[in-house]
């Protein structure tokens, strides 16, 4: 197994890993402030990926795709917030999951009556296909690398805005005391409505992101939901910090573990059954990472509530 | 306004009714619906004792339901294939008997419960819905993986599983099997709520401190309330595989893990008979609406959104005129 492999095979989980931060990063902000658990975000993210392959596919333009994706979705956003959501921020948690449940057979059918059930395909864009040859003589698509740029810039932004602006301070008061904020001024209504816009841009700028990698179609959604919900167990629930560390690590053991487990068990077992033997313990490696953050913190890396 | 158990003896009367309309006019495909509802309805009666007693949303019920349906599956797979089932230190013969298998499903959930429920009982309220919901993708991706018997193809069994003294390919016969076993889950629950140990768990979900208060531990309460609950779900599992005489890995899915929880919240949370009249409307719903077009589920989320949102008690709370079970 050669260094430029392995060196590969880190860049796809690291790009893997900051897409999973992008979803992962809305829902722990909506349950960090509004204490929201929304099974419908995987919904936002294929909202997002079927804006950017209708609007690709109308006029070529994979910019103007990605500002779709991204109105669409914070648009999605809004109008569930408003018309479903408002009304959950203080009911059970078992009530959250219901309505989210109901919205994601929503969007999800809704779509497939919209689009129909065959796959749409959004293309990378020209300026960025094609390989690039990074130090060291590996080659690696640009396009992936981009994302990798793009990932880590957003996890910036978002540290920028939650520490240093005014809206990130109101963010953070709203965690911490929602009566008190909203009792010094703050329209929380509309502070609620503008995080859960932003937790959906987001999703939808990760859903058209890699549906130029993917397929774009109904159902993509859920999987990737599932895997940030890991993310922010892991990472602890709340936690944007923990959002992008918990991202990192499940994208570097996914990846890492479906080359490297069947490697690893050839060692000492016949090929056959070491390649079946790892590839299943591959698939469950980043639930068995989760156990054991669980047993170690049951609260997560950074969370503070358990 | 109506009482509980009065509309309990209503349903099962009115399921029956349904069934035995369909054997005088000789409708089997209702029989089979009537089966898939009473199916459904024992692992969501499994569920609600999790759920509705003890408050835990789990989100991964369908691991229990997939193992109770792969128990099946890997057992009759053996006995139809005539090859050992080799499990490390002996190897044993597959099996077509329904209850050697009910008693291996029972065995695999319950077992695969206990080590769900220690981990993820270490944790509660969104942390533990997050963590069954994983649990139960790393099932459904082990499944898949799984290609020695079936991988994503699943399993297809040929002939019904037997029971002794019954033929269980006559509809009305496997009929009669499941319903007892949901009469005799509902019975278990009925009992299961009026005992030390449900009064316990009902309390350990309303005020878990005065329950370590009086010196009873709600990790434990909870983690053997998980255990019974995820047997259950199993042993409707193995009836669901029978069913279809097919398993595969959408049986661990989390769709049916939170259709599971659909059905509840339909009928009434923490209800006897709430999975019982969900698991029939739903069926119902899935066949009228199914037939009617292609995208029910768009009226399903509708549906639901509409009970969650204005009929929070679901369909038992609207006729007994209470949000929730009065204990």
């Amino acid at each position: 197994m050669s260094l430029i492999l392995i060196a590969e095979q880190v860049l796809n989980g690291l790009q893997f890993g900051v897409m999973l931060f992008l979803m992962a990063a809305g829902l722990t902000l909506i349950f960090g402030v509004m204490g929201l658990i929304n099974l419908a975000h995987g919904s936002l993210y294929m909202v997002g990926a079927f804006a950017a392959a209708a609007v690709a596919g109308a006029t070529g333009s994979f910019l103007l795709a990605l500002a779709a994706a991204l109105a669409a979705a914070a648009l999605a956003g809004v109008l569930i917030e408003i018309l479903v959501i408002r009304r959950l921020y203080r009911a059970a948690h078992l009530d959250q999951v219901l309505a989210t449940f109901a919205l994601i057979l929503i969007f999800s059918e809704g779509t497939r009556w919209v689009f129909g059930s065959f796959p749409l395909f959004l293309d990378v864009p020209d300026a960025l296909s094609g390989p690039i040859t990074l130090p060291g003589g590996i080659q690696y698509p640009v396009y992936r690398l981009t994302l990798i740029g793009i990932g880590l810039a957003v996890a910036l932004g978002l540290w920028w805005l939650t520490a240093r602006t005014r809206i990130g301070i109101q963010i953070r008061a709203g965690e911490n005391d929602r009566e008190m904020i909203a009792a010094l001024g703050v329209d929380i209504s509309r502070l609620y409505t503008i995080v859960f816009a932003l937790g959906a841009a987001l999703a939808g700028l990760a859903g058209a992101l890699v549906g130029a990698i993917q397929s774009v179609q109904v159902g993509m959604g859920e999987p990737v939901l599932i895997l940030a919900f890991v993310v922010i167990v892991i990472g602890g629930i709340g936690s944007i910090k923990g959002a992008f560390i918990g991202a990192l690590l499940v994208g570097l053991t996914d990846t890492l573990g479906g080359i490297f487990l069947p490697e690893l068990f050839k060692l000492f077992m016949p090929a056959d059954a070491a390649s079946q033997t790892g590839s299943a313990l591959a698939s469950m490696a980043i639930y068995i990472l989760m156990s054991l953050v669980l047993i170690w913190r049951p609260s997560g890396l950074f969370g503070a509530r358990a | 306004m109506i009482g509980e158990r009065s509309i309990t003896l209503v349903v099962l009367g009115l399921l029956l009714a349904v069934v035995a309309w369909a054997l005088v006019v000789d409708e089997p495909f209702t029989i089979t619906l009537a089966t898939r509802a009473a199916i459904l309805a024992l692992a969501a009666v499994g569920l609600n004792i999790a759920l509705g007693i003890g408050g835990m949303v789990s989100l991964g019920h369908a691991v229990f339901f997939g193992l109770g349906g792969y128990a099946m599956g890997i057992l009759a797979y053996h006995a139809q294939s005539f090859s050992a089932l080799d499990l490390g230190l002996v190897s044993v013969a597959g099996t077509k008997s329904m209850p050697v298998i009910w008693l291996v499903a029972l065995g695999v959930s319950a077992l695969a419960a206990l080590l769900i429920g220690l981990l993820s009982l270490r944790t509660s309220g969104v942390y533990f819905i997050m963590i069954t919901l994983a649990f139960g993708q790393m099932f459904y991706y082990f499944a898949i993986s799984w290609s020695a018997y079936g991988g994503e193809d699943g399993l297809s069994i040929y002939v019904r599983n037997g029971f002794p003294g019954l033929n269980t390919l006559v509809p009305i016969q496997f009929f009669g099997i499941c319903f007892a076993l949901l009469c005799a889950a509902l019975f278990l629950n009925a009992r299961l709520r009026a005992s030390p140990f449900g009064l316990a768990l009902n309390a350990a979900r309303q005020v878990p401190a005065r329950i370590e208060t009086v010196g009873l531990t709600p990790f434990r309460l909870k983690l053997v309330a998980f255990v019974i609950s995820g047997a259950i779900t199993g042993l409707a599992g193995a009836l669901f595989a029978d069913l279809n005489r097919f398993v595969s890995p959408t049986m661990f899915s989390w769709q049916l893990s939170g259709e599971l929880i659909v059905l509840i919240v339909i009928g009434g949370v923490g209800r006897l008979i709430g999975p019982v009249i969900g698991a029939c409307l739903f069926v119902a719903l899935e066949h009228w609406l199914g037939g009617l077009t292609e995208f029910w589920h768009v009226y399903l989320g509708a549906i639901l959104l509409g009970i969650v949102l204005f009929a929070r008690g679901g369909i038992v709370g609207l006729l007994t005129g209470r949000e929730g079970p009065h204990v």
